[in-house]
Parts: structure tokens; sequence; C-alpha cells
């Protein structure tokens, strides 16, 4: 079983995570029209691109969402980065 | 002139100790310049090359092929082949493609072995058997054979399944497609290989495409290992690569790649004659000619590109296996392998042109493209060869995703992806 490391938990067996997207994509602002093109694109476009990717995932048990960076050919995990920030 | 296969030809060759095969396609070297370049010699490529030759009469067509026929996810899947779908527009799709298989091997003659032995999808509790029930109606409403089997009927098809009613998942019933069955991949790309290589199509292996030539925004030409070749018209049939040759040409597409683990077991007697597939479970298997069950499931839920499977899903499918028949629990897996499959939000492939003028594609197969191969490569090729879709393709354009009319068979049958 491969390991990915939580920010908050440390590293954890594979099977308590899940991914969710590729990390990056910005929401278009909703507040003003959006063209299909730039809606359909931030539904549906992915890069897909191989070698290492920066990942957004979760982790199952506390919940935390983070990037994973990580090599999609090879498997290797680089890093987790917190997204978290302090409490104001 | 090549001859052609026969119970003749394996007779003489008998008597000839086998030296009188000849090759079954040539190895050109690639011209400068085609009609049409097809990228991946893969199932779907080749069927495409294969229709644009027989059926439109365009035979100056190359395919690129960056490894060997069909080292794709066509040699490598579980080689079931159905056409239970939902939506009309799907069972358009696959039914045209089971029934372009039923007539496949005199058609390339290239025995494809095409066995139809029915695929079982089992239903698990009262709820499934109406869920079962509604998609019976839906297929068979859709003009597609179907239907709903109680227990006694299932048990005869599949006695080694569980029937016992303590287990996990009590067999209710089945949904029945008897047409459907399974199939050689290897046979399928080779049959086509062959009988495009026949009609004049230049089939290329160990030519792997590195960047994508435009001109004037059109895309007109390939870089590869063996040069630079030149075509009016570029189609990309590379499944789980789909997205790398896409962005070369500046398109993002609604599609991820994940590993899809198969499973082969020891040889065994013929102990199970047809394809069972619980979705409770995430498992499905059959019994391949050689005796070996050929077992699968759904995919990694991790993006992938390396063609290996991760642990957690060969425990869930495995022990899915010994749910489904228990009495397989002590079998031993010999071999274990996955391909990069390239899913869609939907589940539904996408087939056509592109905003590129010039650059045509055919993915998004996913989990579930060998069956599609034979309507994926006459599809394709119609909309090459007569510059617009054919009334099956069109609503599998990339388009879709834009004016939001997915076809969403991930929801509609369940598919475990
Ligand atoms: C484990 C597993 C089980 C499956 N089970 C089933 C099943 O039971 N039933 C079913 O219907 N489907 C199944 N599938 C799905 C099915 O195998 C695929 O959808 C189908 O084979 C896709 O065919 P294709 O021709 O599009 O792609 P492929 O066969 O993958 O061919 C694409 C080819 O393109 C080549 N290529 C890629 N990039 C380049 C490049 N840059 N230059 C040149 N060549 C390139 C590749 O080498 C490859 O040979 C399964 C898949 C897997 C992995």
């Amino acid at each position: 079983m491969q390991r990915f490391p939580c920010p908050f938990c440390g590293l954890r067996d594979e099977r308590e995570f899940h991914y969710l997207a590729e990390a990056g994509k910005t929401r278009p602002d909703t507040t003003q029209p959006i063209d299909d093109n730039t809606w359909a694109d931030y539904l549906y476009g992915k890069t897909n691109t191989e070698g290492v990717v920066d990942e957004v995932w979760m982790h199952l048990s506390c919940r935390e969402v983070f990037i994973l960076r990580r090599n999609r050919s090879s498997l290797a995990v680089e890093k987790a980065i917190a997204l978290r920030t302090e409490a104001e | 002139m090549r001859s052609p296969y026969s119970a003749w030809s394996i007779f003489r060759e008998g008597l000839r100790s086998q030296r009188g095969w000849g090759q079954a396609w040539r190895s050109p070297k690639p011209k400068s310049q085609y009609d049409v370049i097809i990228i991946g010699g893969g199932g779907h490529g080749l069927a495409t090359a294969y229709y644009l030759a027989k059926k439109h009469g365009v035979t100056n067509v190359a395919v690129l092929e960056k490894g060997w026929l069909g080292g794709g996810n066509t040699g490598r899947n579980t080689t079931t082949i159905r056409s239970n779908y939902y939506y009309p527009e799907s069972s358009a799709l696959y039914d045209l493609s089971v029934t372009l298989y039923e007539d496949l091997s005199r058609e390339l003659n290239y025995n494809v072995m095409f066995s139809q032995r029915g695929v079982l999808t089992l239903c698990h509790s009262v709820p499934d058997m109406e869920m079962g029930a509604r998609f019976t109606n839906a297929m068979q409403l859709n003009g597609v054979d179907a239907e709903l089997l109680d227990t006694p009927a299932v048990k005869k098809y599949a006695p080694i399944l569980n029937f016992d009613a303590s287990a996990r998942y009590p067999i209710h019933g089945a949904i029945w497609q008897a047409r459907a069955g399974t199939a050689r991949h290897d046979a399928v790309a080779w049959g086509y290989a062959r009988a495009a290589d026949a009609l004049g199509v230049d089939i290329i292996q160990q030519c792997e495409v590195s960047e994508l030539v435009f001109e004037g925004g059109r895309c007109v030409g390939v870089e590869t290992n063996q040069g630079t070749l030149r075509a009016p018209h570029i189609a990309a049939a590379v499944s789980g690569h789909s997205s790398l040759l896409a962005n070369k040409a500046g398109l993002q597409l609604p599609i991820q790649s994940y590993a899809l683990q198969a499973f082969v077991s020891e040889p065994l007697k013929p102990i199970m004659d047809t394809v069972a597939l619980s979705p409770a479970l995430g498992t499905y298997f059959s019994q391949s000619d050689k005796g070996g069950l050929v077992i699968g499931g759904g995919i990694d839920r991790i993006p992938s590109y390396a063609q290996r499977g991760n642990l957690p899903t060969q425990e869930t499918v495995l022990s899915g296996l010994i749910d489904m028949a228990p009495i397989l629990s002590r079998v031993k897996v010999l071999r274990q392998w996955a391909g990069v499959v390239d899913v869609t939000p939907d589940s539904s492939p996408i087939i056509g042109p592109t905003e590129i003028p010039g650059f045509y594609l055919n993915c998004g197969w996913g989990t579930g493209g060998f069956k599609a191969i034979p309507a994926g490569g006459y599809l394709l090729a119609h909309c090459i060869a007569q510059d617009a879709h054919h009334t099956i393709s069109a609503p599998f354009d990339l388009t879709r995703f834009t004016t939001g009319r997915l076809i969403d068979e991930g929801a509609a049958s369940g598919i475990p992806h």
C-alpha cells in the first residue's frame, strides 16, 4: 500500500485519501455574465498532463483539503502542501 | 495479392510444415504525404483506417503507432462486448458495434473469436430488481435485446455464483443480454490491420508522434521519430494519451486518465460460459477459451499514466470475485496488468472534428471501448470522408460539454467509473 502525507495527520494509508481535482483552477466570477466556453472549461477542462502535477486531495479521516504534488507517471509523491491558514 | 485464410489454407499449411504463411501486413517506410493520418494503432485507429479504405475509398492513409499494434488498451482489456446502455444515443452507438462484431470475422477474413455467450448484470436486492426492470425496459424500447431474469434463471446460466441466502449480496436476479459476449482482443487489432493493409493503408509501428504541425490555424501534419508526415486530415485515437496530444493543439479535453487493472487466473476446466458483473461488488469475470478466468473491476481512483495498478483496487476486485463465486477462493492469479484509460465526465466517448480544422478525435471510451471498436472506426471514418457527422456519432461531438447536452451513462448504466 502506498502512503500519502496529510499535512495535518502525517503519513497515512492511501485508502484514506480521495482525489478531488487538478489544482490551479479559478472559478469564474459568477456575479458577471459568463460565456459557455469559459464555463465549460471551468467545469470539465483538464490539463491531464503526465509527470509531476499539483492535485487537490482530501484526507477523508480528518477532512483536510490540501495540495498533493505527485508524479502521475511514476506515482511517486513529492510533497503535501497545506491550504489551511491560521484562524484570525 | 494475399491469399485469404480458410480451412483449406490451414490444411495446406499443415502439409507444408507451416512454411507458406505470408506476412499479415507490410511494414512500409512512411511517405511524406497522405490523405489521412491516424495516430494510434489500437483497435479504433486501425478500424478507422479500414473503414476509410473499405467504405469511402480513401486508401492513402497511414496509421502511426508508437509501440506495437494493440499494445495499448486494445491488447489489455477484458474483452467484454455488449450494448446494454440506457440512453437512446448510446444504444444506437453500441448496438451498431455489436451488429458489426456479429459479422466481423467474415468481413475481415480473420477469426476474432466473437462468442455471444451473454452478459449477466446481477441484481442484489429488491430495489436493484426494480432498477433492473427499468433498465431492461429502456433497452427494449431502444431496440436492444434484454431480459430480466429471476434467481433460478441466473442459476441456470452461471451455477458457480453465490446463491447462498446468507451471502452479503444475495442474487435476486439479473439483467441478461444474450447477444453480448467476448472476443479475442489481439485478433480484433490484427484483423483490422491485415484487412486495412490489403486495401493499401500504411501501418507504421515504432512511430511516435511528438508534435502536431499547424499552418494558418489548420492541422496539416505530424512530427515523428520517423520524420515529418503531412495530411489534410489528422485523427488521434490514442485513448489514455489523448489529452497529451490535444494539449499540443492547444485544446483542453474533458478527460482524466486513470489506470484500469485486469487479472487472469491459472487455467481451469470450463466452469463459466457467460460473463457476470456485480455492480455492488465492483467485479466482473468470464472464462477464456484457454481456461483462465478473466477478471476486471473499476478504475484506480488515482489519476495515473502508469500502466500498472494499485493494491487497494486489487483487493476490492479480487475479494469481490470471491464474494461472487466463493468456489474460486483458492484459484491462483497468474497475471495482473493495467492500461491507461481516458475517462470523460459523462462516461461517453468523444467522436468527431475539433475546433481545429483538420484535427479529429476518437477517444473518451474509458473502461469500455473494446466493444465499440467497429462502431468507433466506422463513425470516425464517415466523419473524415464525408466531412459531416453520421447521425449516430453526432451526439458524441466534443461540443456537448459546452452545450451541456451530456450523455450521462456513468449515472444511467452504473459504469464503475
Ligand atoms: C484492464 C482493462 C479492461 C478493459 N475491459 C474492457 C472490456 O471488457 N470491454 C470493453 O469494451 N472495453 C474494455 N476496456 C477498454 C478498452 O480496452 C479501450 O476503450 C479500447 O481498447 C480503446 O481502444 P483505442 O484503440 O482507442 O486505444 P488503444 O488500444 O489504447 O490504442 C491507442 C494507441 O495509441 C498509441 N499512441 C499513444 N500516443 C501515441 C503517439 N503520440 N504517437 C503514436 N502512437 C501513440 C498507443 O501506443 C496505443 O497503442 C478495458 C481497458 C482496460 C485497460
